[in-house]
């Protein structure tokens, strides 16, 4: 498949019902068939939009699975256009992953499955969740029959740099992170909550540091006290934010055009990935950690 | 920049914003909020009406006979300044029929009793009205036990259980909420005279910092009193925070079976909505 020039991209910033898989699934399908009749490419929900964040003993009664009806209306939903959904995932073996189901050509084309849940201060995800164990960019097939290249991360994951790393090294294009993100940090009169800032330095830095669009889907709305902030946004592979603009923290859907022009012009402009000696990376990381 | 610096309309924002999402995901038609005359629940009411609208947000002042006048006072003067009717309940018949079969002179079981007194009002008010009773108690009170257990501790929702009382004052400055509640010293205004920095032995200035640096630091006690807190100050505070840890949980409950309420039964309050 060659790329494809162009790619609209819509990110879907939401507050999904927390554990009422039916409502959430049914809004979905609806936006999912609007958005792919208004001529979007890639529509993408935040992390577990499918069912709410603070789940905790819910997690195993609003888990969908890959041959279950709720991947199937999905599927039915997108069409010919591609989603990303995100879901409690049950596997045959029943375990439960905190996954981002990538939609495509009418069938499942890829599951990330969160590798690094997080378990200190307010988080709990490993008591409920079992963890995904690889980072993979993939081909998205475009119904004009080319394709983009991108990985999923979810939220946590974009934490440890080595996951946007090895996106890049499969040559990921784009970078989509799903996040449900709450917001806190008030102390020292700041303009901005400490986890908006963070995340907005955050996705800024890798998108230029690995010269690579970048798509953060954040969601909105309470939970349990818990605030999310929204700000989603997509980097260019200069850092920009595409579109001018970052969401605020209300329901909205923000549309983006990518070009790959801009991928190509900053990658002869600042060749850091054709640099990159992961040699050196290998080499030293053939040494066995200590204790730290 | 003090630590304890907030920025206003960030967290007036959001908790305006918390207000509103709670409501009325729930279905709840608007909020209950007993105003005492004081800053916290001035604070509470302002936020309702800011996220809910005046009709929505109802506010009940629950004076007892010998309670003083001012706060009545700075409780009507908050709602002609925010705008709203304020209902005025007297509980002095159901408190006096109470003590005259249980008489005591003790002044903090009186004004507990009072205080849970309000509590029953509102409840019955918000079950009347569809509508959520909304807290007062601020992080400061909430961290010292400084509040009546099911009285003005009991709430469904607390938008003000995040804030140090220094950072109300921050707040309710930014809102423009009237001066006269805001310089008068607090009280908790369950007997007479009653001040907190009295009752407390130390400011809540004094107080919110070294909280600041122990709960949301999480900095070891010996590391505050090297910043410069007396040694006594860190210590009466530390031990305040963990002799009321119970008044800040559910009712304990003896496990037996295999799965039991809040131990190993969890499920967000938020569920389904």
């Amino acid at each position: 498949m060659s790329p494809q020039n162009r790619l609209r991209v819509a990110l879907v910033q939401h507050a999904p019902r927390l554990g009422d898989l039916g409502p959430n699934l049914d809004w979905t399908c609806e936006v999912l068939a609007s958005e792919v009749a208004r001529g979007e490419d890639l529509v993408v929900f935040p992390e577990l939009s499918l069912c709410g964040y603070f789940l905790k003993d819910l997690v195993p009664e609003i888990a969908v699975r890959l041959d279950g009806p709720e991947v199937d209306r999905l599927i039915k939903a997108v069409g010919r256009g591609s989603a990303v959904v995100g879901a409690v995932l049950e596997s045959p073996a029943h375990r439960f992953y905190n996954a981002a189901i990538l939609i495509a050509d009418g069938r499942v084309v890829h599951v990330h499955r969160k590798v690094y849940l997080p378990t200190y201060g307010m988080f709990d995800e490993q008591r409920y969740l079992a963890a995904g164990s690889r980072f993979e960019a993939i081909d998205l097939p475009l119904v004009g029959g080319g394709s983009w290249r991108l990985g999923i991360l979810i939220c946590e994951d974009l934490w440890h740099p080595s996951s946007a790393y090895l996106l890049s090294r499969g040559g990921a294009d784009l970078i989509i992170c799903t996040s449900a993100s709450p917001g806190r940090g008030v102390a020292g009169g700041r303009a901005e909550l400490g986890t908006a800032a963070l995340w907005g330095a955050m996705t800024t830095t890798y998108a230029a540091l690995f010269t690579t669009f970048l798509a953060y889907c954040n969601r909105v709305g309470f939970e349990d006290g818990h605030y999310f902030w929204g700000g989603s946004r997509v980097l260019g592979p200069d850092g920009g934010l595409l579109g001018g603009e970052a969401a605020g923290d209300q329901p909205m859907i923000l549309r983006v055009e990518l070009d790959r022009g801009l991928l190509r012009r900053m990658r002869i402009a600042y060749p850091l990935l054709r640099d990159e000696r992961e040699d050196v990376l290998w080499q030293q990381l053939k040494v066995e950690p200590g204790d730290v | 920049m003090s630590d304890l610096e907030i920025n206003p309309e960030l967290c007036s924002r959001i908790l305006a914003a918390f207000i509103a999402d709670e409501v009325l995901k729930v279905g709840a038609q608007g909020v209950v909020v007993g105003v005492s005359g004081g800053i916290d629940s001035a604070l509470s009411f302002a936020l309702a009406v800011k996220a809910l609208g005046r009709s929505a947000s109802l506010g009940v002042a629950m004076p007892y006979r010998k309670s003083s006048p001012e706060s009545l006072a700075d409780a009507q003067l908050l709602a002609a300044h925010l705008e709203v009717e304020l209902m005025v309940v007297d509980i002095s018949p159901q408190v006096d029929a109470y003590f005259a079969t249980q008489p005591t002179d003790d002044r903090n079981r009186r004004g507990n009793k009072m205080a849970r007194e309000r509590m029953s009002v509102l409840y019955d008010l918000s079950q009347e009205r569809s509508a959520l009773v909304l807290g007062t108690s601020n992080k400061s009170e909430l961290l010292l036990g400084y509040g009546t257990l099911y009285g003005d501790m009991a709430s469904a929702l607390n938008p003000l259980g995040d804030l140090y009382k220094t950072q109300v004052y921050q707040l309710a400055e930014h809102l423009g909420l009237p001066s006269n509640l805001i310089q008068k010293p607090p009280s908790a205004d369950l007997f007479e005279g009653q001040q907190d920095e009295q009752d407390l032995g130390f400011s809540y200035a004094q107080a919110d910092r070294v909280l600041f640096h122990l709960v949301d630091q999480r900095c070891p006690e010996e590391e505050v009193v090297e910043m410069g807190f007396p040694a006594e100050l860190v210590r009466a505070v530390r031990d305040r925070v963990r002799r009321n840890q119970f008044k800040r949980r559910p009712p304990l409950i003896a496990k037996l079976s295999a799965r039991t309420i809040d131990l190993d039964f969890r499920y967000p309050r938020d569920w389904g909505h």
